[in-house]
C-alpha cells in the first residue's frame, strides 16, 4: 500500500518505474523484491543517492525454497549509517541458472559473504573476482545448506576419517 | 652398561630397572609439555587452567609448546572438523615418543552437540586418545584431574623395557608407539 | 633468496612507524617465500590459517583460509528450532557467550512480535555488558600476550574469573551459559547478586587502569609496536563492513546501542569511544574505554532495576509457572508444547542486529509458521572483520601481522560458525 510505505521505499519505487520492484513489509522492516537484471542498478542507487545513502552492507545471503520456482532467493541487507535506517533487497534465481549479480563492485565486504553463499548454496555471483569455497574444504562436492542435504552430511564417519588420514600422510622420503 | 640379550632379563626387569623406570617416569610425569590444540571454547577454559586461579604450572605443565616436536601431550580442546582433522593428524604424527593425547570436552571426545556435516564425531577417528574429559566445557578442575590421572598412568609405564627393545613387554595401547595407520 | 638489491631504500608509510615499509619489486627478480601461518598457531586466536607471501620480512600478499571451525550451525538451527539452538549460540563467540544468546533470543522475539517486560530487558543489559567486559579483557590479555607482555594476560584472567563467578551463580555455568529464553530469562537474579555485581562494576575501571593501562598504555614498547600499524581508513572500514571497535577505531561513530537502540539503552548514559587514526593503538584504546563504559552501564542498570516478571506471561511462548502447570490443564499443554517443540514463529522474515563486543551480530531469520526457523542466517562480526586481512596485511612486517590480528580481536567460532 503506497500510503504506508516509508519515504525511502517510495523514493526507490519512483526511481525505477516499471522495473517490477515490489515492496514488502514485516514487523516494520521493509524489503524490495527486484528482478535480478536490475539488482545492481538498485543497489548502486541505494548507495550513491545522497537522500538514500545506504553506504553499509551488512550481509549477502541466500535462502533455498525447493518447492517454489525460482528456487533460490538472494538477500542483500543494507544500512544507512547517516540516516540510521535498514533496508533489504531480495532477488531470485532458478535452479538451472543459479546466477545473481555480485555486490563486490559496490562494497568490498560482499566478497566473503558471496563466497560463503556460493559454498553453502551453489549460487554463483556474477562479477565476483574469486568465487570459490570458503568454509568447506576446496574439494567438497555438495552444497550443505540446500534443503535436501541432511544435517549429518552424506559421507560416513569412516570415509571422512580415511579422507583426513590420506591427506595427512607424510610425503614419501620425509622424516617422521 | 653394555646391552645384554633380552632373554637374560627377568620378566619384571629386576630392582635396578624398576628404579630406573621410576626415575624416568617421575621426570616425565612432572614435566608434561602440552601442545594445546585449542580449537574452540574449550581453549578458553584451557587458558583459564593455565592462568593463575587453576594454575597448571604446579603440575609442571605450564610450558605450552605449539610446536609438536617439543611437546609431549596433545590436548585437543574443542570441536575438530574434517578440514582441521588433517592438521591435527599431522601434528600428532610429528610429535616424538612418548606422546599422549587428551580429548578435552564433549566435542573432542565424541563430536559433542554438533551432529552435523563438517564435524568429526570424536578425535579418536584419526588419533588414539588416552583420556577423554567430558563437559561442555569441562570445569578447569576436571582438566587438572585428567592431568593427574595422566601422571598416574605415566608412573605405571615401563620405559626401560622399550629402551632395551622388548616389544612383548611394552603393550601397544592408545598413545603408545601407535604408528600411523596404513 | 633475493636476487637484486633495491635502487633506493624503501620509504616508510606516511604517518606510520618505521617498521612498516613499502615494497615494490617484480616477482621475477625477488625470491618470495610463502609462509603458512597455520591453523595451529599461538597467535592466530583460534584456527585461522593465513598464507603469507613474504619478501624477506615484509608481507606482499596475505590470503586467509578459514572454515577450520565450521560446525554447520545454520543447518542445525533449521533442524532444531529456536530454544534448542540457544546453546549453539554460546559456542559462536565464546568469549562473551551470553551476549550471543541474548542476540538470538531477541531476534526470535522480534520475529514473533513479543515485547519483553522491563526487568528482563534490564537483566539482559547487565549480562550483555558483563559479557562485553569479559570479552574485551580476554581480547586485551591475548593481545598483550602476543606482543609479549605476559603479565597482563594473567591479570585479565583474574578479573574474568570474577565474572565467571557471577555467571555461575546466576546461571549455573561458567561461561557457556544459555541463560535467556525466547520471551524472557530462564531464572531471576539470586539474592545478593545485584549487590556483588554492583561492587564489581564500581571497582573494575580502577582495576583495569591499574593492571592493564598502567602497564601498557604509555609503555614505549607497546606504542612503538602498535602506533601506525594496521591503519584502516574510514572509507575502507565502511566498504568492508567492519563493525564494533574496529569500525569505531577508524573514526566512524557507529554503535548500535546509540544509533538503533534496543533494551532501553537510550535511557542509560554512556559514551562511545571513537578513534582518530584507525591503527591498532586506537583499537586498543577503544576497547579499554569500552570496558569502563560498560561498567557505567551496569551500575545504572542495576541501580534502576525494575521489579516485575522476567518473562512474558504468554503460555505459548514461555514456560508457565510450575504451580499452574501442576494444577491446570491449559498450562500443562503449554508446557508440553514448549518443551517438545518450542515457541512458534510466524511466516515472515526479519533482520535484527545487536552490538556485540566483537561488532554487529546480526540474525536474518525466515520463519515458516513452525517452531523451527526456515532459515537462520548469522551475520557474524568476526567473519567480516577478517575479510579485511588481504587488504590490510600487505606492506607490513611479519611481526606486525601478529599485532594486527590481535588488534582486530576476532574469534574463529563466530567467524566459521
Amino acid at each position: 500500500m503506497a500510503e504506508t510505505q516509508p519515504p525511502t521505499v517510495q523514493k526507490v519505487l519512483a526511481a525505477f518505474p516499471g522495473a517490477g520492484i515490489a515492496a514488502r513489509e514485516f514487523r516494520g522492516q521493509w524489503w524490495l523484491e527486484v528482478p535480478r537484471e536490475r539488482v545492481l542498478e538498485v543497489l548502486r542507487r541505494l548507495r550513491d543517492d545522497p537522500e538514500l545513502a545506504f553506504d553499509f552492507l551488512n550481509d549477502v545471503t541466500c535462502t533455498d525454497h525447493p518447492e517454489e520456482e525460482p528456487r533460490f532467493r538472494a538477500v542483500y541487507i543494507l544500512t544507512s549509517l547517516s540516516r540510521k535506517e535498514r533496508i533489504r533487497v531480495k532477488t531470485s534465481c532458478p535452479e538451472d541458472d543459479p546466477v545473481v549479480p555480485s555486490a563486490t563492485p559496490l562494497w568490498a565486504g560482499a566478497n566473503w559473504h558471496e563466497r560463503e553463499a556460493y559454498d553453502m548454496f551453489g549460487v554463483r555471483f556474477e562479477g565476483h573476482p574469486d568465487l570459490r569455497r570458503i568454509l568447506m574444504p576446496e574439494d567438497f562436492d555438495a552444497f550443505p545448506l540446500r534443503k535436501e542435504f541432511p544435517m549429518e552430511g552424506e559421507r560416513s564417519d569412516r570415509d571422512w576419517a580415511r579422507w583426513v588420514i590420506d591427506r595427512a600422510r607424510r610425503p614419501e622420503g620425509t622424516l617422521p | 652398561m653394555t646391552p645384554v640379550h633380552v632373554g637374560e632379563f627377568q620378566e619384571e626387569g629386576g630392582v635396578v630397572l624398576t628404579s630406573v623406570d621410576s626415575v624416568i617416569n617421575w621426570a616425565r610425569k612432572n614435566s608434561i609439555w602440552p601442545l594445546p590444540l585449542g580449537l574452540s571454547c574449550c581453549a578458553i577454559e584451557f587458558m583459564a587452567v593455565a592462568a593463575s586461579r587453576f594454575d597448571m604450572a604446579r603440575f609442571g605443565a605450564e610450558v605450552a609448546r605449539f610446536s609438536p616436536r617439543q611437546a609431549d601431550l596433545m590436548l585437543v580442546a574443542g570441536t575438530l572438523t574434517y578440514k582441521m582433522g588433517e592438521c591435527c593428524r599431522r601434528l600428532y604424527d610429528q610429535m616424538g615418543e612418548p606422546k599422549w593425547v587428551i580429548a578435552m570436552g564433549a566435542c573432542a571426545a565424541s563430536g559433542g552437540m554438533f551432529r552435523s556435516y563438517p564435524v568429526m564425531q570424536g578425535i579418536d577417528h584419526v588419533i588414539p586418545v588416552d583420556f577423554y574429559i567430558p563437559g561442555c566445557p569441562p570445569r578447569p578442575e576436571m582438566v587438572l584431574n585428567a592431568l593427574i590421572q595422566l601422571q598416574k598412568k605415566i608412573s605405571k609405564d615401563r620405559p626401560t623395557q622399550q629402551i632395551f627393545r622388548r616389544p612383548a613387554a611394552a603393550p601397544a595401547g592408545p598413545g603408545r608407539l601407535a604408528a600411523p595407520t596404513a | 633468496m633475493s636476487g637484486s638489491r633495491p635502487e633506493a631504500p624503501p620509504e616508510p608509510l606516511p604517518g606510520g612507524s618505521p617498521l612498516s615499509v613499502r615494497v615494490e619489486r617484480s616477482v621475477e627478480e625477488s625470491g618470495r617465500i610463502f609462509l603458512n601461518m597455520g591453523p595451529s598457531h599461538p597467535s592466530t586466536h583460534g584456527v585461522l590459517r593465513i598464507v603469507l607471501e613474504l619478501d624477506g620480512e615484509a608481507v606482499v600478499r596475505a590470503e586467509p583460509d578459514i572454515g577450520y571451525l565450521h560446525r554447520g550451525m545454520e543447518k542445525i538451527a533449521e533442524t532444531y528450532g529456536f530454544t534448542k539452538f540457544i546453546p549453539y549460540t554460546d559456542r559462536m563467540d565464546y568469549l562473551a557467550p551470553v551476549a550471543n544468546n541474548i542476540a538470538v533470543c531477541t531476534a526470535a522475539e522480534v520475529l514473533m512480535g513479543i515485547e519483553l517486560p522491563p526487568r528482563a530487558k534490564a537483566i539482559r543489559v547487565v549480562c550483555a555488558e558483563l559479557g562485553r567486559i569479559s570479552s574485551h579483557l580476554l581480547g586485551l590479555g591475548a593481545f598483550a600476550m602476543d606482543i609479549g607482555a605476559l603479565t597482563v594476560f594473567l591479570y585479565a584472567f583474574r578479573e574474568r574469573e570474577a565474572i565467571y563467578n557471577f555467571m555461575e551463580s546466576l546461571t549455573g555455568a561458567r561461561f557457556t551459559v544459555s541463560y535467556p529464553r525466547v520471551g524472557g530469562l530462564s531464572r531471576d537474579m539470586p539474592d545478593g547478586w545485584a549487590d556483588a555485581v554492583l561492587r564489581f562494576a564500581k571497582d573494575i575501571p580502577a582495576r583495569v587502569e591499574k593492571d592493564v593501562e598502567r602497564l601498557l598504555t604509555r609503555n614505549r614498547i607497546w606504542i612503538q609496536r602498535l602506533e601506525g600499524v594496521g591503519v584502516i581508513p574510514r572509507e575502507v572500514a565502511i566498504s568492508y563492513g567492519l563493525t564494533g571497535p574496529n569500525l569505531r577505531g577508524s573514526g566512524v561513530e557507529w554503535d548500535l546501542r546509540k544509533e538503533m537502540p534496543y533494551f532501553g539503552y537510550e535511557d542509560y548514559e554512556f559514551d562511545v569511544p571513537v578513534g582518530s587514526r584507525g591503527d591498532a593503538y586506537d583499537r586498543y584504546l577503544c576497547r579499554i574505554e569500552e570496558i569502563k563504559q560498560s561498567a557505567r552501564i551496569i551500575r545504572q542498570a542495576l541501580e534502576k532495576m525494575p521489579g516485575g516478571p522476567i518473562s512474558v506471561q504468554d503460555g505459548k511462548t514461555f514456560l508457565p509457572p510450575k504451580e499452574k502447570v501442576m494444577t491446570r490443564m491449559e498450562e500443562l499443554i503449554h508446557q508440553f508444547m514448549i518443551v517438545t517443540e518450542g515457541p512458534k514463529a510466524p511466516v515472515g522474515e526479519i533482520f535484527w542486529a545487536h552490538e556485540n563486543p566483537k561488532g554487529e551480530l546480526g540474525f536474518y531469520i525466515v520463519g515458516d509458521g513452525t517452531a523451527r526457523p526456515y532459515r537462520l542466517r548469522m551475520r557474524a562480526p568476526s567473519f567480516v572483520n577478517l575479510s579485511i586481512l588481504p587488504w590490510l596485511l600487505p606492506n607490513h612486517m611479519i611481526s606486525d601481522v601478529v599485532a594486527i590480528l590481535a588488534s582486530l580481536d576476532f574469534v574463529m567460532g563466530e567467524c566459521d560458525r
